[in-house]
């Protein structure tokens, strides 16, 4: 279903738009109309973030998204019922995206069985790295939701390998060493690391970390065969609401599909 | 962790492996732990405590006299001569009551390292002659608005600044917590406090303890002392947590006694956590146990029974602080505190299994503004 959304964009000779939301966030009411919103305006693949009360792999903005929908009374369960009712409508394809303690005390299994029930397509847990904890790998390896590995700057040339072999759907590429967190530049070693990576692996790579403007999402698209957009998504919802978020989406898409100067 | 970490992880495993097997580290290692810490620390017999808590022999291990006042500068003189190995000239550190901050500050001024220490605003607040201090040190505070304000914050930012800096910088984290290697790194930096204990014990009293009591928060000074004592199977093992305003409130750090097994900070360990996985508030009088997870080398002993993990509560903790003061002349640590009240009110009851040794993890000269005000003197800073 995730790596279709790519081949059907990379047919089309475009790379897929992969934004990321905070489930909850601005409203606990928020996750449906905006799962909506976004795949109207063009989103191919949807990361939605269960939130964890110490995400220490985002930013500032993706910190008080999660604060706040926590706050608003979101659980693991409530994002389950959430996306269970985007999918009865809406064939977009949802990765959840999340940190690994709420899965341990909802437990593995059983959040994988009411995942798939529910419609969701993939898992990333941030702090679940390749080869941390393979009982707890293979469980998802072994389900039906694509288990969505990372790859960093800093991840070595020998574990490219080991690092795509259990992952599936599509392998995210953090642009930069850092936290999440929409950046004025991207690298310029970028297209690159990019090339490595996609030489290393398979399945299709986006990249993410950083990405806030449509030229960059433009620039990453010819370079990827995915543009993750998170902080600077999450801003414009938290900001000015549900609407200015799918434009904001859309022009990106419009930045993505220009062609090059 | 996250996967930008693992390299650097892997990396520091590697470069503290060949650490320990190299003469020149370990014998450089030695020199600053006399010359420059101040060790041995001496394992001194209170007869008055003994006294009031109805047990003859109460030894405590002297760690209050190591030179910045805690325990923590083992650990930290370690890993700054290891960073400096490693060619990593920034050092970042997380501190709660501050004494972390300090010794980290004191090990980079020492080594000529830049500095940088993160602190939740709430501890800035409680413990603002240490944040002066890594300031005077030339170490940059930077306080943790995010989440409760406190430790586990800090930690948080402190990942989230190594995660971006990982080229340059090394993170020298205070506990037996976090990842791979640390837990493991810190506990070794540590256990020559038990080493050491354990020496002297058998010099005065011709046998071993028969009890070992340490305060855990993270858990380092404790597994510091226990290490070498694990062995040793007729010597008990008490860890004392912080039960706060008490267990039942809710308000309280005690992950052993309360906790259930999660993740956080890369390890897998006790955690006081909501049903949903979200992870709670610690609360403790003493910002230094004021931390919701715990090292998991406790966990295993406590799953394995080696050890055993009780809690004294905030007000327990302040009566105890006032006794050893009053009796011998030593003002200890908040954290340190909640394992001299577990000896005044358990002591009694260890007569009969030998020597009780206490691991006094830190002197109490950072608390004294922030008891008096707690006890209504007002502001006395």
């Amino acid at each position: 279903m995730i790596s279709e959304a790519f081949r059907a964009r990379r047919a089309e000779g475009q790379a897929a738009l992969v934004p990321y939301v905070t489930a909850g966030y601005p409203g606990r009411d928020a996750t449906v109309p905006v799962l909506e919103a976004l795949a109207a305006a063009g989103a191919d693949v949807i990361e939605l973030g269960i939130p964890f009360s110490d995400p220490l792999a985002d930013g500032p903005t993706i910190q008080k998204s999660s604060f706040d929908s926590l706050s608003n009374g979101t659980t693991v369960a409530s994002v389950l019922r959430d996306v269970a009712v985007f999918r009865a409508a809406h064939a977009t394809p949802v990765v959840l995206f999340t940190y690994l303690n709420p899965l341990l005390r909802y437990g593995l299994s059983a959040f994988i069985e009411d995942a798939v029930q529910a419609g969701a397509n993939g898992l990333l847990v941030t702090d679940l790295p390749t080869g941390a904890d393979l009982a707890l790998e293979s469980q998802v390896v072994g389900s039906p939701l694509d288990l969505i590995r990372l790859i960093a700057p800093t991840t070595e040339q020998a574990r490219l390998t080991q690092v795509a072999q259990g992952g599936s759907g599509f392998i995210y590429y953090i642009s930069r060493t850092g936290v999440t967190g929409a950046q004025s530049e991207l690298r310029s070693s970028l297209a690159e690391e990019v090339r490595a990576v996609k030489t290393a692996v398979s399945l299709p790579v986006a990249v993410g970390f950083g990405v806030s403007t449509p030229a960059q999402a433009g620039t990453v698209a010819r370079l990827a065969d995915g543009v993750v957009v998170g902080s600077a998504l999450v801003r414009i919802l938290g900001d000015a609401g549900i609407s200015a978020a799918a434009d904001f989406l859309a022009s990106l898409r419009a930045g993505m599909d220009q062609a090059p100067e | 962790m996250p996967e930008t970490l693992i390299r650097a992880l892997d990396e520091l495993g590697v470069a503290y492996e060949r650490a320990t097997l190299d003469p020149e580290f370990q014998s450089e290692l030695q020199g600053l732990l006399t010359h420059f810490v101040g060790r041995a620390t001496p394992l001194y017999h209170a007869k008055r405590l003994g006294d009031e808590a109805g047990h003859p022999s109460v030894y405590l291990k002297r760690e209050d006299l190591n030179h910045t006042g805690a325990h923590k500068i083992n650990n930290t003189i370690a890993q700054a001569l290891l960073a400096r190995r490693m060619g990593k000239r920034r050092i970042i550190a997380e501190t709660g009551a501050g004494q972390h901050g300090v010794a980290t500050a004191t090990a980079c001024a020492l080594f000529d390292l830049e500095c940088i220490v993160y602190m939740g605003e709430e501890d800035v607040d409680r413990q603002a002659l240490n944040v002066y201090r890594m300031e005077l040190l030339g170490a940059e505070v930077r306080p943790v608005s995010s989440g409760t304000r406190t430790l586990k914050d800090a930690t948080n930012e402190a990942i989230r600044d190594w995660v971006t800096n990982v080229d340059s910088t090394h993170y020298i984290i205070g506990s037996v917590v976090g990842p791979d290697p640390f837990p493991r790194m810190v506990r070794d930096f540590q256990s020559v406090i038990g080493r050491e204990a354990r020496e002297q014990i058998l010099q005065v009293e011709g046998r071993l303890p028969g009890t070992v009591v340490a305060c855990v928060g993270g858990g380092s000074n404790a597994m510091g002392m226990f290490h070498a004592f694990v062995p040793d199977e007729g010597v008990a093992l008490v860890g004392v947590e912080a039960a706060g305003s008490g267990i039942d409130t809710g308000e309280h750090s005690a992950s052993l006694s309360a906790g259930r097994p999660g993740v956080l900070h890369g390890s897998l360990s006790y955690l006081l956590q909501d049903d949903d996985g979200q992870v709670s508030p610690a609360h403790s009088i003493s910002a230094g146990l004021d931390y919701p997870g715990v090292g998991p080398e406790h966990s295993y002993l406590k799953d394995a029974g080696r050890a055993r993990y009780t809690a004294v509560t905030d007000d327990e903790a302040l009566a105890a602080f006032h006794k050893l003061s009053l009796l011998e002349g030593i003002i200890p640590a908040l954290e340190s505190s909640h394992a001299i009240a577990h000896v005044l009110s358990e002591g009694a009851g260890y007569r009969d299994s030998g020597p009780v040794l206490v691991c006094l993890s830190g002197r109490g000269d950072k608390d004294v503004a922030y008891v008096a005000r707690v006890e209504g003197r007002g502001s006395i800073l």
